[in-house]
């Protein structure tokens, strides 16, 4: 059950024009940064691209957006990137905005095998405009399908070359659901390594949802807001 | 008048002992700033974090570990991290005992409009949405009015809204206000040095004023 490829152009290499990829990560953290640049090299375009955030101008998906590769973002906040908002408010960019918790249980939808949820996000504002509404208790809840990606696309700290993996801090994100979620799911990893190397008890996505996996390198990680306090 | 750290000094005094908190960007971060350490309060980022710490020291700084601001932080001890479909089932289920957010405009009727101006910004809702339809007590932190010097507490809201009867109550630079289920802003405390007059005056929608308003004690 070896699923390691060579790097990350092996493993998008079947990933075409007008496909649907989930990509992990809040804002630019825990992001598949290996992928993206091999995408960004491939040239792929007309992609739908689900993801919470479209990176910033220079990192992350702005680096798709720049290049035109992108016809429609999915996404639940999009502020810090110009060349997003002006290719949206020119019309060459489609966008779906939807509540970020809406985001992240459609994507656990698909990985647990449900064809949707139920949720109040959203009931009473456009985003509920030709959507379901169902009354359970008294309150309104919105009916939401589960995502269908071709590809998911996510960014671990630890995995092993059965796919089992294992997340950091808050980089985890929207890595673990996206994780599940893909018809195909390639993991970037910082460590990669051999099965029983990693506690079973600590495994947060289990391998059968990891089809390709490989050892990232250079991570720039950058952060987009640095914020500190002074020693006293 | 409140400056933003006041309000956001007045705002800590509405947060008890074992609450889960969520904060929103803005002047809510600043909240956690006021929080008493006597109290026993576990602060929830919905990028997937409880127990979020202060600001990191200098050379500290972890880009795996942000809060939903996106900026760099800490964990304390006791800490757990999740991702972010089980930060929103905690948030949907309720356990999140207080919100606190900001906002563009609030209704009479608890309506709540802080994502998006049609034409001209389109950031997106985030979390907001979420935590607002679900979310049992929500405070909005904000100003009175908005740039154009307009009441941001209105009859009904005229931006897209983020949610439906879901504000309890308001903290804004002039007074404290609740909303009331059956509709209305009820004048509960004013900032120092600002009459009832002034906040009538900045207030388009319906004002219920009861007997003598007592000044903000911070």
């Amino acid at each position: 059950m070896n699923k390691v490829v060579s790097g990350a152009d092996e493993a998008i290499r079947d990933i075409e024009d007008g496909m649907t990829l989930m990509l992990g990560g809040f804002g630019l953290c825990g992001l598949p940064e290996n992928c993206i640049a091999a995408l960004v090299k491939k040239g792929v375009k007309q992609l739908t691209c689900i993801s919470n955030n479209a990176g910033v101008d220079d990192f992350g998906i702005g680096l798709m957006l720049k290049q035109r590769q992108v016809k429609k973002m999915i996404s639940s906040y999009v502020g810090e990137n110009a060349e997003f908002e002006r290719q949206l408010l020119s019309g060459e960019l489609e966008v779906d905005l939807i509540p970020q918790g809406t985001l992240a249980t459609r994507c656990m939808a698909a990985g647990y095998g449900m064809p949707a949820i139920f949720t109040p996000a959203g009931v009473g504002t456009e985003v509920a405009i030709g959507k379901e509404v169902r009354s359970f208790n008294g309150k309104d809840y919105l009916m939401e399908m589960a995502f269908d990606a071709d590809f998911a696309i996510v960014k671990a700290w630890k995995g092993d070359t059965m796919g089992n993996l294992i997340y950091k801090s808050t980089a985890r994100n929207f890595n673990p659901v996206m994780a599940m979620a893909g018809k195909i799911t390639i993991a970037e990893v910082e460590e990669l390594v051999e099965p029983g190397e990693l506690d079973p008890d600590h495994i947060h996505t289990p391998g059968i949802y990891v089809h390709r996996i490989f050892k990232g390198v250079n991570y720039e990680k950058r952060v987009e807001q640095r914020t500190v306090r002074k020693k006293e | 008048m409140l400056d933003k750290q006041g309000i956001a000094k007045r705002i800590a005094k509405e947060i008890k002992d074992g609450y889960y908190v969520n904060l929103g960007i803005g002047i809510p971060t600043l909240v956690a700033n006021y929080i008493p350490e006597t109290m026993d309060v576990v602060l929830q980022s919905e990028n997937g974090l409880l127990g979020m710490g202060p600001f990191p020291f200098e050379g500290e700084e972890d880009p795996d570990l942000i809060n939903a601001g996106k900026q760099t932080i800490t964990m304390l001890p006791g800490s757990a991290t999740f991702d972010s479909a089980m930060s929103f089932g905690m948030i949907r289920a309720r356990k999140v005992n207080l919100t606190i957010l900001g906002a563009m405009e609030v209704s009479e009727n608890g309506d709540i409009a802080n994502w998006k101006i049609p034409g001209k910004m389109v950031k997106g809702m985030g979390g907001a949405m979420d935590l607002v339809a679900s979310a049992e007590n929500i405070i909005v932190a904000m100003q009175h009015v908005n740039k154009a010097g307009e009441s941001k507490l209105l009859s009904n809201c005229t931006l897209p809204l983020t949610g439906v009867h879901c504000v309890k109550k308001i903290v804004t630079e002039l007074g404290v206000f609740d909303v009331l289920p059956e509709g209305g802003f009820k004048l509960l405390e004013r900032a120092p040095g600002v009459t009832v007059d002034e906040i009538i005056k900045a207030t388009a929608g319906k004002l219920i004023v009861e007997g003598e308003v007592p000044e903000i004690l911070i």
